[in-house]
């Protein structure tokens, strides 16, 4: 008797349709409890939160300060003291992993959120507005899409010069175009729909449909769109660093370790593969991630 | 069929008109004086102002834009601001390079990965497609450098099978395939996994289709199901993917010629990136263009002929 009555306290919050059986859970709250029982979506989240933490206590974390040489001590391998040894100036390579967190995470996070603000925004005004709007961004964002993602952040960070700044940008113009894209065909749709009309209809202002009414039907699709473009932004700042562009030395970037390291493969082979494996982990946790969103928003893989 | 390619290269101009004038404002754009560049900070300013001259930078901007179309339209690439020399003949020098690697990434990607998607798509949540989708996400996200460091390390610096850098050229046809082998794998592997993926969902799908459940009926053998109806309706999607997967693998054939210090297109661009010779950088994103827009146009070509709904006229 206990039991069949906390049965019903575990689904409190959803009311019971009173026609039929099945509770009724709001389209929000399903996504949730699918996306938390997906376990691999659920590693990607504390992978997430353990790299973050690392990232903002890094002084903290890290054994050395990163940035400390001791050329008389270069290029020593793993030891107690130094587990991933030390590198070409003397510098612990752990620490500066740890450290180069901070850069990964900066450039991936604010190249997704300017690039993905300001392609959204170029999506939905291209496909609410219409007309000559419409074929000069769509036009605009097709060009810029014909270039592989490196390639385009190369030119651009070609042209820019280097810098954190300059990296975010570069990054954030790689990813704008893919948003607008992302965002342009489902706000086509939705800018035909009945509730649109009617809120046009009763005097609502532009600005206001597309806040209210378009751009939360495509968060899903953004939020997906955003978190799988985070491990790339990560994994585009390390291919640039590793080129030899971007953020300035001395500050640590797993790419720019990795490209040092490669000449150091017999000795060191950490000093290459440590910042790698720090990078592929991120990479995976925020695809991990993005999986779990685009699971848990996906119709079609409802049970 | 002709008429229909005609229309295709007629569309193609606009958007290729579209991506030359980006790019030649993008590089009149960079900061820094090029003759300043090439002469360094310590020239006099005569000679600076000569080499200004010499460039054709002193021009007014709508000369030299007219300048460049023309060039380009006469098959002319101009010359590199640093070495002088005609940047056209450096590109036909690694482009096949670059283009060898692509190819032969696609085909390893294909042979892998078709296969791999077929098998855990017909063994959905047993063992092997978790093993599957594993492998795929972990290549999704690995850094195409950082897989080409790898296989250099464990197959070059410690068996020693392959060489680790540098390439051969094509009058030594087994020599150059053996300098091949570790980049052509880095971008295959890496291939493989888009690949996969997007066989497995693809045939998932068809899998679950009318057609197929009605070649079960039939009696047909699984096999010729499998096979004959199944997989040759999956192919159509991911062929037509084939030229996304080309272009992006241009894009990351930069990182493998940086790590294996190949000759290509990529390894021209970052020099020219670096030295700051905006010339070379101006003519190899146009080559870049070129080979994108032909790349879309072979993927729509083999779209229509494979896929029967398709069939214009």
């Amino acid at each position: 008797m206990a039991q069949a009555q906390a049965r019903p306290a575990a689904h409190a919050t959803p009311t019971r349709d009173p026609f039929g059986a099945k509770p009724i859970v709001s389209e929000r709250r399903r996504a949730l409890r699918s996306f938390t029982r997906n376990r691999t979506a659920v590693v990607g989240v504390v992978l997430i939160l353990a790299i973050v933490l690392i990232a903002v206590f890094a002084p903290v974390v890290a054994p050395y300060d990163p940035l400390a040489q001791s050329v008389r001590d270069r290029l020593q391998p793993p030891s107690a003291a130094h587990p991933l040894g030390l590198d070409d100036k003397g510098r612990d390579i752990l620490s500066r992993v740890i450290y180069g967190a901070r850069i990964a995470l900066q450039v991936g996070i604010f190249s997704v959120v300017l690039g993905g603000a300001a392609g959204t925004a170029i999506g939905i005004v291209a496909g609410y507005v219409g007309g000559k709007v419409e074929s000069a961004l769509m036009r605009l964002t097709d060009v810029l899409l014909a270039f592989p993602d490196l390639i385009t952040g190369l030119l651009v960070l070609a042209v820019l010069g280097p810098g954190l700044w300059k990296m975010i940008v570069a990054i954030a113009l790689t990813i704008a175009p893919r948003f607008a894209r992302i965002a342009y065909g489902p706000t086509l749709t939705i800018a035909k729909k009945e509730y649109v009309e009617a809120a046009r209809s009763i005097g609502v202002r532009d600005g206001r449909i597309l806040t209210r009414h378009i751009l939360p039907n495509i968060a899903g699709d953004l939020l997906v769109f955003a978190s799988l473009w985070t491990a790339s932004a990560i994994r585009l700042e390390a291919s640039l660093s590793f080129i030899g562009l971007g953020v300035p030395l001395p500050t640590p970037t797993w790419g720019q370790m990795i490209r040092e390291g490669v000449v150091h493969l017999t000795v060191v082979p950490l000093y290459s593969l440590g910042p790698g494996i720090a990078l592929l982990i991120t990479v995976l946790a925020f695809n991990l991630v993005g999986d779990g969103f685009r699971d848990a928003l996906d119709p079609k893989s409802r049970t | 069929m002709l008429r229909h390619i005609v229309r295709r290269l007629l569309l193609a101009i606009p958007t290729l008109l579209a991506v030359f004038t980006i790019i030649f404002l993008l590089v009149r754009v960079a900061p820094g004086d090029p003759a300043v560049a090439v002469l360094g900070d310590r020239a006099s300013a005569e000679t600076v102002a000569a080499l200004r001259e010499k460039m054709g930078i002193n021009e007014p901007l709508w000369k030299q834009y007219v300048d460049f179309l023309g060039g380009l339209a006469q098959g002319d690439l101009g010359r590199s601001l640093i070495s002088q020399k005609p940047v056209g003949e450096q590109i036909l020098f690694v482009l096949p390079y670059t283009l060898e690697l692509t190819f032969a990434a696609i085909v390893i990607g294909l042979a892998l990965g078709v296969p791999t998607g077929v098998i855990t798509a017909l063994r959905r949540n047993k063992p092997v497609d978790y093993l599957g989708r594993i492998f795929s996400l972990v290549g999704l996200s690995f850094p195409a450098f950082y897989l080409g460091i790898l296989l250099m390390f464990f197959l070059a610096v410690k068996l020693n099978v392959f060489p680790a850098v540098g390439a051969a050229d094509f009058s030594q046809p087994l020599k150059n395939l053996h300098y091949l082998v570790l980049p052509a794998l880095t971008l295959g592997l890496i291939e493989t996994a888009y690949i996969a993926r997007m066989t497995r969902s693809v045939m998932l799908s068809v899998l679950a289709d009318d057609y197929v459940r009605t070649a079960r009926a039939k009696g047909l053998k699984e096999s010729s199901v499998l096979i004959g109806h199944a997989l040759r309706a999956a192919m159509i999607p991911v062929v037509s993917l084939i030229g996304i997967f080309a272009i992006s693998l241009i894009g990351s054939s930069v990182l493998v010629e940086e790590v294996f210090a190949r000759p290509g297109l990529g390894k021209l661009m970052v020099g020219a990136t670096k030295q700051k010779d905006y010339t070379t950088l101006q003519s190899i994103m146009v080559v870049y263009a070129l080979i994108i827009v032909i790349i879309n146009l072979l993927t729509d070509l083999v779209y229509t002929f494979i896929d029967p709904r398709l069939r214009y006229d």
